[in-house]
């Protein structure tokens, strides 16, 4: 019984790791692309057909790169910080439910690694661990340019954690539970949580760009005044962890929302239509890919399309608008709740 | 051995040797880190013992919110204004004796409780319902209380920041 749980578990992370892995390895791809789009340039289009090997010569080009570290650096702890910066990008994954259940080798599997039942909290809680990836990375690297990209994430994340956390509030209001099965559960046909929490929902797309450091609110990066920010004396493959993290935190943070707000593996009355349960299956995981790579596009489209904000503008938004926001988003639902439930 | 008595050794391991880190090492950088990895383990320990809730809210508040300040302060006062932190050993008498003192208490204490031992298919799932029903309810008062109290550390600590 055990026996068999770790065993498909094992497969379950494999699977879901290598698709992460080389989801990130595209995205680069991907972000490059549409920059080039958008720019009116042309882009990577040389590696293979229309560039799509560009990613697999990035990745030998990084693995190859001498590893430099700092003489004054502090080497363990330089060492461990891209180390901690993925291991909690790929770990959130794991209670993020991609699909129903699937009928396979005459048994049910559930399309998600770990169903716990308080998964809000197990991402929140990690999304908070991430920040030491990058403080302890900016530290050790004994450089002030890192110090300061360091310093800045830490208090941007610390403070768009709260906002974060609140706007998730009024989903688990509208649900009941914290487990995210039962939040996609619950937005079964069109009652997907981005029509029925807008204000929740653009709260907490904010704070995700600011936890995931991308622009608009890249400041802990921000080349023109930190050269690299916190990885300025990173170089080979810790760089490339760093980049690794930054990527699949996007598309972690883009499978939350989708979950949260946009119906997850739900797709509208799938069931009336009367299919095998094996092709439903696999049709509500098609469905949870394809609105992942909308959100990564509109991640990427974003950073391409706004300037990124000054370090004032970016703490008086997550204090003075966010948060407030936030909260007066927990005490709107909390009231609907009490008058359409009596 | 089974699964959990390994997954609790890891865990247990983890948070005895970083533990021991936090006390012994001269640096205070690596006491500061490695305080991070004994409230990791201890997490790891709450899960084995079905306390999700607190398991969490042990990484989210501790090793998420705690332990930044922690290491914001150490690292600030070290490397950016050159002031050398060092642990001694000072007063070797007085603290043998005091840990002497707290240790047999801990173990008289491990060793005559009646541990309450549960058969793991009778737990609840989770323990999350039944702890907000508690703090609504029967625990109302000392809740709001310690709400009170943070409340009055925030405005304390923003009063203190303020400049004029």
């Amino acid at each position: 019984m055990i026996t068999e749980l770790i065993i498909t578990s094992t497969i379950k992370i494999t699977l879901v790791i290598i698709v992460i892995l080389t989801g990130v390895a595209y995205s680069v791809y991907a972000e490059r692309r549409i920059s080039a789009l958008i720019q009116n340039r042309i882009g990577p289009n040389r590696v293979g057909p229309a560039g799509l090997l560009q990613p697999i010569a990035d990745v030998l080009k990084l693995l190859l790169k001498e590893d430099i570290v700092p003489a004054k650096a502090t080497k363990p702890i330089h060492t461990l910080a891209p180390m901690i910066s993925i291991f909690v990008a790929l770990c959130t994954i794991a209670v993020v439910p991609f699909g129903d259940s699937i009928h396979l080798f005459s048994r049910d599997i559930r399309l998600q690694i770990a169903d716990v039942n308080i998964g809000i909290l197990y991402i929140l809680a990690l999304t908070s661990l991430g920040v030491y990836g990058i403080t302890l990375s900016g530290w050790s690297s004994n450089n002030k340019y890192s110090l300061f990209g360091g310093l800045r994430s830490s208090a941007q994340m610390i403070s768009y954690e709260l906002s974060m956390g609140l706007s998730v509030v009024g989903v688990i209001l509208m649900t009941g539970s914290l487990s995210l099965q039962d939040i996609v559960l619950h937005q079964f046909g069109w009652k997907w949580n981005i029509i029925l929490q807008p204000i929740g929902f653009i709260t907490f797309l904010v704070a995700a760009f600011a936890e995931t450091n991308r622009a608009p609110f890249d400041l802990p990066e921000a080349e023109p005044e930190l050269v690299g920010g916190y990885h300025t004396e990173y170089s080979s493959m810790k760089f490339a962890l760093f980049f690794l993290a930054e990527y699949a935190n996007m598309i972690v943070s883009s499978t939350v929302i989708v979950t949260l707000f946009l119906g997850g593996w739900q797709f509208p009355y799938l069931q009336t239509f009367g299919l095998p349960p094996l092709v439903v299956s696999l049709l509500q995981v098609f469905t949870f890919v394809i609105k992942v790579v909308a959100m990564i596009v509109f991640f990427i489209w974003v950073r391409w399309s706004i300037p990124r904000f000054r370090y004032d503008q970016l703490m008086n938004l997550g204090w003075k608008v966010m948060l407030p926001l936030a909260l007066a988003n927990i005490v709107i639902t909390a009231l609907l709740i009490a008058i359409f439930r009596s | 051995m089974n699964y959990y008595e390994i997954i609790f050794y890891v865990f247990a391991v983890l948070t005895v040797v970083s533990a021991g880190v936090v006390v012994f090492s001269r640096n205070i950088i690596y006491s500061a880190f490695a305080l991070l990895f004994t409230f990791t383990g201890v997490a790891g320990i709450y899960v084995l013992l079905n306390a999700d809730f607190i398991a969490i809210t042990q990484l989210l508040i501790y090793v998420g919110g705690i332990m930044i300040l922690l290491i914001f302060g150490v690292m600030l006062t070290t490397n950016v204004t050159n002031v050398e932190i060092t642990t001694q050993t000072l007063k070797a008498l007085p603290a043998t004796i005091v840990v002497a003192i707290v240790s047999a208490l801990l173990v008289s204490t491990m060793v005559s409780t009646k541990w309450a031992v549960k058969d793991p298919i009778s737990v609840e799932s989770t323990t999350i319902n039944q702890i907000g029903e508690l703090l609504l309810t029967k625990y109302l008062l000392p809740f709001e209380i310690a709400s009170i109290v943070l409340l009055i550390a925030m405005m304390g600590a923003a009063f203190l920041a303020r400049k004029n």
